[in-house]
């Protein structure tokens, strides 16, 4: 269940100039602009324009010392890397948890490239592609001087994914891997029974999945995968004492107010190209003033919301009056696509000529205003973002300037044996203010067609579970139009999908598939592509899913999602890490 | 006296059972009511992605299906007794006074609520001492020169006072002594007195002044009020009779008579204040009480708004008690019975 | 020699929002130590503003005139030391004592702060000196209840505690306004034997004020009846009980209450209200209300009356001739008040 609030790894294929040019991105491709790979390598610019950081590394230096200062308008669900859903924490428990595998220290395409972090490589897969088997580099230490073994890693696995307890993160490796009725390490002690990884040796680690995977690498590139000593786990208190494989190591952690990381001595450079470890300190602290963090910001005296969803709109008022300001912010893509599924099979839905009509009829620069305009993202035409691998732009359903074209409409409203129109329900989490204003807003563009849509509120909270997401609920209030929202966990076509247009996945409750697209086609070509080892053959299937839903006209895309993220003077080495979609949180240093 | 204390105290701790039990309805009893599910509730607490099995785990972890009587009674066994706690590999013990843990974060309530206690004891008693000083004496000032220049433009700043919120005030201030000139830290950088004192105090000034200016306003309105009307007072024009220096008339005779209702306010509004200050908190990043409370609410975190609100109430129903007491002692009319 | 007490021409005005209120518009009188003077009036007619005039009690009142205590003029001397005069060399008793005395001290406490004032001494003696007072005017047990708090004293021992306090330095001076009005009978006629005996004892010149000729038929050697802030009479007691030339006087000694008579029966009630200070009727201030206004042939309307002396030492301002007056209240309203 992804929630906007957050965002969960995100792909950046492109930049913003090759967004706009129809060009897939591709995993593992090569960079498609020059891109920095490494500090004080880049010449220093004279000064940075606006979206540097999202092509480049801004003010590149090795100066070491300062304490780097993070602040949180909320408080994560936990600081735990195995226990915490946040994208914002899958970049910065980096700073004290190494996974097996991460991403290219690198903006752009190239950053998107997997590469080894604990694992000596990339894992290998089986023939079936069942087994998938990584090797552990030797002498990796925690802070306390121990070293790191597979079984820890096993360990971390097991916890995150298969106990009562932490319930925060993903728990992809409960659903592929072959684990059985294995009950968690707190209910069954004994690793051993856990056997859907296998420590041969104390540096392999061998997963067995269900089923073939060809993404499997993205998973163990997530936080889950770094390793935690099983007689130093303490269950939802070891986000408080997590210990460090990492450039940093927790000093104190006041749970929902501070967290202070100080240099971890222990960490070897050599044992890791990825990171870099130029602060004495890492401040960061929880439940500041969402405005007060973008004055601080702004003032000088904090360096990095650690959120990464951009600032508020009062100060992207004054940042966007300002030219100055301008230079100092990026404007990155979120892994998010707001949109509205019609439901296939609510009258007269269930005819697509009147779903055609609903794309013609909608206004999407009007939809578009509740985001915030360009800077708050880009009109979208297709299910994938510009920075999902495999995106290919297209648009099956273009209007004069994307602001509707009623003629069109109404011929498909004819065919669709409605000419004068009919009435139908838009459903909306009625607690997001955006998500209303976009309902009203197609509301007005369809009254125009003589479609009379009644906007229908229901609470986020149980939005998935009760209304939207049960498709019995959504038949009985003839609720045809659905407003949602959609980011993937790993950037990828598949990571993307599956989820929502795959039609075994339509769920009586916690249903994404809302169009209740359930296309015999589109469900073999997602069974074919995660079977698919070759990346580039893969990346082309998802496209292809890709067009096939939207030839189903179900789904309206309204926009791809773009935050606005301030980048103070005095911060060095910045760059947009195209896998997260905010700064690389492990590179940053202090000018001062 | 002592009879007048066992039955206060008697009715405070009525007073707790039904505000604790309105509470605990607010966020178990309506949305239940309203046909939310267990499962729909527990989908709050546990991760996004969680599984159907997730979910259940979360619901029999947090007792969301026994019935609401029995929730409500396990909270309230909780804080005489305690209860423990799974944390995974081991136990956790949460001894009494035991308000739950959160949900969000699995911290138990009462030490979080102790540990954001002095930030709030510091806000509200300097802002306290602030605008006791500054409000009497500007309403004093105003009363005994009414009509005159400075009459009028205290009035029209207190006017002022009362009216803009303190997020207007406090982000101004902000704006203007923290980010543009410097003078004082911006938002959040709250230190406790015992680490170190000179930044606490640093840190404090300008939430110590916007609140201050708030209640400043209000009660130089009522000080001058108060003064006025006791400055026409029989007694004083006896105090006068006798000979008296206008300022011993001023201060001894009219002062003591004003400040008599106003002490009760202000033993209210401290309460009050103690139970957070949650504008100015969340404005200035102080992690108080009332910034723990805001994002409770924000987070639908139960236990730490049931313990929150448990704790305001306390405060409150023990101002209310110091402030009748003291009310006998300084008006010897007036006994407690 | 000049009297202990003299006032002249005094006025005392207030500026208001709704026009000039001339409270005590050119009063004078004198009076020596030992003596009594009843100064009588409706409410609103500015006995009681002259009294706080004389303490310098105004506020911010115009005052003009004169006021000599004891050779020393007090309208033109400074505040401060006015102030000090007041509670030492003239003292004051208030109407309605319960809101006259602090309610947040002890009636001691209240004696004691007035008599430190102006004496420095300890408070060991100042309370020594209080229990005496408390005594003195008639309080049992004065050293308990000097550690009472107004509100513990009945109406009758609040007036005495109030007596008490104004007596503590022994002035020379002595107003009461309206001693015994918030009284109930018997207890004022108490009060009114222990001032007059205290007067004797302290051979202070004392001010009575009261709207009741009865409270100062038996106390007063002298009687001023002020209208409007005037004295429209003024004469000795003897004078205005068995001679009284005006008819507002006339009128005030038919609302005497008596004990042979029911409140409701009043032979001579003064028809009418008083008149706004701001708005005194034009000529004589009383003649809308007077019921022999029309022997005057229009004067009444027109002229303000002079305050003439009909006999030596007594003063009416009157324009009915003074032959008239005496013929009227022989012929009708003496007889009149007798039959009753």
């Amino acid at each position: 269940m992804r929630k906007t609030r957050s965002l969960a790894l995100t792909a950046l294929g492109a930049s913003l100039a090759l967004a706009l040019a129809a060009c897939g991105g591709t995993a593992g491709g090569g960079p498609q602009q020059p891109a920095a790979t490494g500090g004080g390598q880049q010449p220093a610019a004279a000064a940075a324009k606006h979206n540097d950081g999202y092509t480049k590394v801004v003010n590149p230096s090795d100066k070491a010392g300062g304490t780097l200062k993070f602040a949180l308008s909320d408080e994560p669900d936990s600081m735990d890397p195995g226990n915490t859903y946040y994208a914002f924490n899958w970049n910065f428990t980096r700073l004290y948890a190494r996974a097996l595998l991460t991403y290219e220290p690198a903006p752009g395409d190239a950053g998107l490239k997997l590469v080894p972090d604990l694992a000596e490589g990339l894992g290998e897969a089986s023939a079936d592609g069942k087994t998938w088997t990584y090797k552990l580099k030797k002498g990796i230490k925690y802070e306390d001087g121990t070293e790191v073994k597979a079984i820890d890693v096993k360990n971390a696995i097991a916890r995150s994914n298969f106990t009562e307890e932490l319930t925060d993160g993903p728990k992809y490796f409960a659903e592929y891997l072959d684990a059985g009725e294995y009950k968690g390490p707190y209910k069954d002690k004994d690793l051993a029974n856990f056997t859907g990884v296998e420590t041969p040796d104390d540096y392999t680690i061998v997963f067995k999945l269900k089923a073939p995977f060809s993404e499997f690498d993205f998973l163990v590139a997530n936080p889950q995968s770094a390793p935690v000593p099983q007689a130093k786990d303490t269950g939802l208190d070891y986000e408080k004492t997590v210990l460090s494989t990492g450039p940093y190591k927790i000093e104190s952690h006041e749970v929902g107010k501070q967290f202070n990381l100080v240099k971890n001595d222990q960490w070897d450079a050599s044992t890791d190209p990825t990171r870099k470890q130029l602060p004495d300190r890492i401040e960061v602290q929880f439940k500041q003033d969402a405005n007060d963090i973008d004055n601080r910001l702004l003032a000088g005296q904090l360096q990095v919301d650690l959120g990464g969803t951009g600032v508020q709109p009062a100060a992207r008022g004054k940042i966007v009056a300002d030219e100055k300001l301008k230079d100092s912010t990026d404007n990155p893509y979120t892994p998010f696509n707001r949109y509205m599924m019609i439901s296939t099979q609510v009258k007269p839905f269930d005819n697509i000529e009147c779903r055609k009509a609903i794309q013609y009829a909608v206004d999407k620069v009007a939809t578009q205003a509740p985001w915030g305009g360009p800077l708050g993202g880009d009109i979208g035409s297709t299910l994938m973002t510009p920075t999902t691998v495999g995106y290919q732009a297209y648009n099956l359903f273009e209007t004069p300037e994307n602001k509707g074209d009623q003629a069109k409409a109404k011929e498909h409203l004819t065919a669709c044996g409605q000419p004068s129109g009919f009435e139908t329900n838009i459903a909306v989490r009625g607690d997001r203010t955006k998500e209303v204003q976009v309902a009203e807003a197609v509301q007005a563009a369809l009254a125009k067609v003589g479609i009379k849509a009644t906007i229908k509120k229901y609470p986020s909270g149980d939005w998935s579970a009760q209304y939207a997401g049960k498709p019995e609920f959504v038949h009985a209030n003839n609720l045809g139009l659905m407003i949602a929202g959609w980011g993937a966990d790993w950037p990828s076509g598949f990571g993307f999908l599956s989820q929502i247009v795959d039609g075994r996945f339509i769920k009586a409750s916690g249903n994404y598939n809302m169009m209740e697209l359930n296309d015999k086609a589109v469900n073999d070509l997602l069974d074919k592509g995660i079977q698919t080892t070759d990346p580039a053959e893969r990346n082309k299937i998802w496209a292809e899913v890709d067009k096939k839903v939207m030839e189903s006209a179900a789904f309206v895309p309204f926009v791809y999602e773009k935050t606005l993220i301030y980048r103070p003077a005095n911060l060095t080495n910045v760059y947009v890490h195209p896998a997260y979609g905010m700064y690389d949180y492990t590179w940053l240093g202090l000018s001062q | 006296m002592l009879g007048f204390l066992v039955r206060r105290g008697v009715a405070a701790v009525l007073m707790l059972a039904i505000v604790s039990f309105v509470t605990f309805s607010i966020f178990f009893l309506i949305p239940r009511a309203m046909g939310q599910t267990p499962e729909g509730m527990a989908t709050r607490y546990v991760g996004r992605d969680a599984t159907p099995a997730a979910i259940q785990a979360a619901v029999k972890r947090l007792h969301l299906d026994d019935p609401i009587l029995v929730q409500y009674g396990r909270f309230a066994a909780g804080i005489v007794v305690g209860v423990d706690y799974s944390l995974g590999p081991r136990k956790a013990e949460c001894p009494a006074p035991c308000f739950g843990f959160s949900f969000n974060n699995n911290q138990p309530v009462w030490p979080t609520l102790m540990d954001r206690l002095p930030a709030t004891i510091s806000l509200a008693a300097g802002a306290a001492v602030i605008w006791l000083f500054a409000g009497v004496s500007i309403g004093v000032i105003s009363a005994l020169r009414r009509g005159s220049a400075v009459d009028r433009s205290a009035m029209t700043i207190a006017l002022a006072g009362v009216s803009l919120p303190i997020y207007f005030t406090g982000l101004v201030a902000l704006a203007v002594f923290a980010y543009a000139l410097g003078i004082f830290p911006g938002g959040g950088s709250y230190y406790p007195i015992t680490q170190d004192p000179r930044q606490w105090f640093q840190a404090l000034v300008l939430p110590w002044i916007s609140l201050a200016f708030l209640y400043a306003a209000l009660y130089a309105r009522l000080t001058r009020a108060g003064m006025l009307e006791t400055m026409g007072e029989d007694y004083i024009r006896t105090a006068r009779a006798k000979g008296l220096p206008e300022r011993t008339v001023v201060t001894k005779h009219a002062l003591r008579a004003t400040l008599t209702p106003i002490l009760t306010i202000f033993g209210l509004d401290l309460g009050l204040l103690l139970g957070g200050a949650v504008l100015t908190e969340s404005t200035f990043s102080i992690p108080g009480i009332g910034k723990l409370v805001i994002d409770a609410i924000r987070g639908n975190d139960l236990p730490v708004v049931l313990g929150v609100t448990l704790f305001a109430a306390l405060f409150i129903v023990l101002a209310n008690l110091i402030v009748d007491v003291l009310y006998a002692v300084v008006d010897p009319r007036v006994r407690v019975t | 020699m000049s009297p202990f007490l003299e006032v002249k021409d005094l006025r005392i005005h207030f500026k208001t929002d709704d026009g000039l209120v001339k409270a005590v518009d050119g009063l004078s009188f004198e009076l020596e130590r030992g003596k009594t003077l009843g100064i009588v009036g409706e409410s609103g007619s500015g006995k009681s503003v002259t009294s706080l005039g004389i303490l310098g009690l105004h506020n911010r009142a115009q005052i003009s005139g004169e006021i000599w205590l004891h050779g020393e003029e007090l309208v033109g001397a400074g505040s401060d030391h006015v102030r000090g005069l007041r509670g030492k060399r003239m003292a004051m008793i208030f109407q309605d004592p319960l809101s006259s005395m602090h309610p947040y001290y002890t009636v001691g406490a209240q004696i004691i702060e007035a008599y430190r004032i102006h004496n420095k001494v300890t408070k060991a003696v100042a309370r020594k000196h209080a229990v005496d007072m408390l005594g003195r005017v008639g309080i049992p047990q004065p050293d308990r209840r000097v550690d009472s708090y107004p509100h513990e004293f009945s109406g009758g021992m609040r007036q005495r505690a109030m007596i008490a306090m104004a007596l503590s330095c022994d002035p020379e001076l002595l107003i009461a306004d309206e001693p015994t009005t918030a009284l109930d009978v018997t207890v004022q006629a108490q009060i009114l034997d222990l001032m007059r005996d205290l007067q004797r004892e302290f051979d202070s010149a004392l001010i009575v004020i009261t709207h009741d000729l009865g409270v100062v038929a038996e106390l007063s050697d002298d009687i001023l009846v002020m209208y409007a802030g005037k004295c429209v009479e003024y004469g000795t007691a003897d004078d205005i009980f068995y001679r009284p030339e005006h008819p507002y006087t006339w009128g005030l000694l038919g609302s005497m209450p008596r004990l042979d008579r029911e409140p409701s029966e009043r032979l001579l009630p003064i028809k009418g209200t008083p008149p706004s200070l701001i708005n005194v009727p034009p000529g004589c201030a009383f003649h809308p209300r007077c019921p022999h206004a029309e022997l005057t042939a229009g004067r009444a309307r027109a002229e303000v009356p002079d305050l003439l002396a009909s006999q030596p030492g007594h003063l009416v301002r009157c324009h009915l001739a003074p032959a008239e007056r005496r013929r009227l209240w022989d012929a009708e309203i003496k007889p009149h008040l007798e039959t009753q």
